[in-house]
């Protein structure tokens, strides 16, 4: 499974990334952010590119699962 | 939060900004300019006599608001995150040549959108600009330009600028001898709301602002980038409220000449305009959006806001802000300047794939 480390990165950086990784057009991808605002922004790109999302958080990350 | 519940939030968020920014003028602001990040930051400064121009010296409550009502609801909802030291100068550097770019223009990207719901077709030339500002950002995000990561800091550290937001405010209340006030009739600067009004605005703004991740540059961006319209949403419900309210209140006068706080050097708005959403695209966000982030706790956004403090003093001590009567020479070579250290920074920071 792809691993997108995103934390850290100021909008829109995390979802662009996340474009990059999707190209390879696996099923699933795990996507690595640090805030509020990055994860809605990926849960929205990945979700109109057909993904389901599940959010784990942990500690001060939290965790995108992304599965067709 | 839901992808419903995130439209509804950013579309309420857009209206009553928009609502404020008529209503803020009805108050005391200059025509169209209910808000502008830029033009605020810039009569901040002077208050504070970091520039010379009589005209624009006063603090702004609205900034302070905006940042105060952002920290607080981003406090509250668990949101505030002490982070920095994502390329702090570089970012310093694009903040200056944006505050260049909007006083060129005479207005950052929301009073754009706020004189364009007054009818001032100027600034659909400053929006076309714009837009091919965002554009050239975007070629950089694509060829993967990034500022790198931002790290935790100490709380301290972030807390600090909400700090000197509320110390402002004591000093435009308590009004001593040393902070400027420009004298009626001079110009923008001595044309006001009331403090509370201007305040509890910004606070409103400032809090709705930080749930939605309203942001002007954002909005064309992600459409352009990733066809996504959420944050445009916040964009088009400003202009339809300012707009409407602007018809009922007798604001609203359609054309180019006589626009309040404006010019119509075509090219010049337009140039101005492209550095501004260049640069913007470069820092992440348009200026209102840095100063929510710098109340959420990114010390990155607060260098940024800073260094749109220093761009706008040197502005104005070096005459490169434009008046009613148009651009200045000096100010036409920084913006070009400005322009050619967005392309360099852009460059230098995006990974060869």
């Amino acid at each position: 499974m792809k691993t997108v480390d995103a934390r850290g990165l100021s909008c829109p950086e995390p979802v662009v990334l996340t474009r990059k990784a999707l190209q390879s057009k696996e099923n699933a991808y795990q996507i690595l952010v640090d805030s509020e605002t990055c994860k809605e922004n990926v849960t929205r790109f990945a979700r109109s590119q057909g993904y389901n999302v599940k959010v784990t958080v942990k500690d001060d990350d939290i965790i995108l699962d992304l599965s067709k | 939060m839901t992808e419903k519940k995130e439209r509804l939030t950013i579309l309420i968020a857009g209206l009553i900004v928009g609502v404020c920014g008529a209503l803020l003028v009805k108050f005391g602001n200059p025509k169209n300019m209910g808000f502008c990040i830029a033009c605020f930051i810039r009569d901040t400064a002077g208050g504070l006599g970091l520039h010379k121009a009589a005209a624009v010296e006063y603090i702004r409550p609205e900034i302070i608001g905006l940042v105060l009502g952002s920290f607080c609801m981003a406090f509250m909802k668990k949101e505030f995150q002490p982070k920095g030291g994502s390329a702090p100068f570089t970012r310093f550097i694009l903040g200056f040549a944006v505050m260049v770019g909007s006083l060129m223009f005479l207005g950052c990207p929301l009073r754009m959108v706020l004189r364009l719901a007054g009818g001032d077709l100027n600034a659909l030339v400053g929006l076309a600009g714009f837009f091919c500002g965002i554009l050239c950002g975007v070629f950089m995000l694509n060829r993967g330009y990034s500022l790198k990561r931002t790290y935790k800091m100490p709380t301290l550290e972030a807390v600090a600028f909400p700090g000197v937001q509320a110390a402002l405010l004591v000093l435009l209340v308590a009004a001593p001898a040393f902070i400027l006030f420009s004298e009626e009739g001079a110009g923008p600067g001595a044309l006001h709301a009331p403090i509370a009004i201007a305040l509890v605005a910004g606070l409103a703004c400032g809090a709705l602002a930080q749930r939605s991740r309203l942001c002007m540059v954002g909005g064309l961006r992600d459409v352009v980038l990733f066809k996504d319209t959420k944050l445009i949403t916040g964009f088009a419900a400003i202009f339809a409220a300012c707009l409407v309210l602007n018809i009922c209140l007798g604001n609203f006068k359609l054309g180019f000449a006589d626009q309040p706080v404006a010019h119509t050097a075509h090219l010049w708005n337009f140039l101005g305009m492209v550095l501004v959403g260049f640069g913007s695209v470069l820092l992440g966000g348009c200026p209102m959006r840095q100063l929510i982030l710098a109340g959420e706790g990114n010390t990155d956004s607060v260098i940024t806001v800073l260094g749109y403090t220093v761009g706008a003093a040197f502005c104005h001590n070096f005459g490169l802000a434009s008046s009613g009567k148009g651009p200045t020479l000096n100010g036409q070579i920084a913006v070009i300047i400005g322009l050619v250290l967005c392309v360099i920074i852009g460059l230098a920071n995006s990974r060869k794939e």
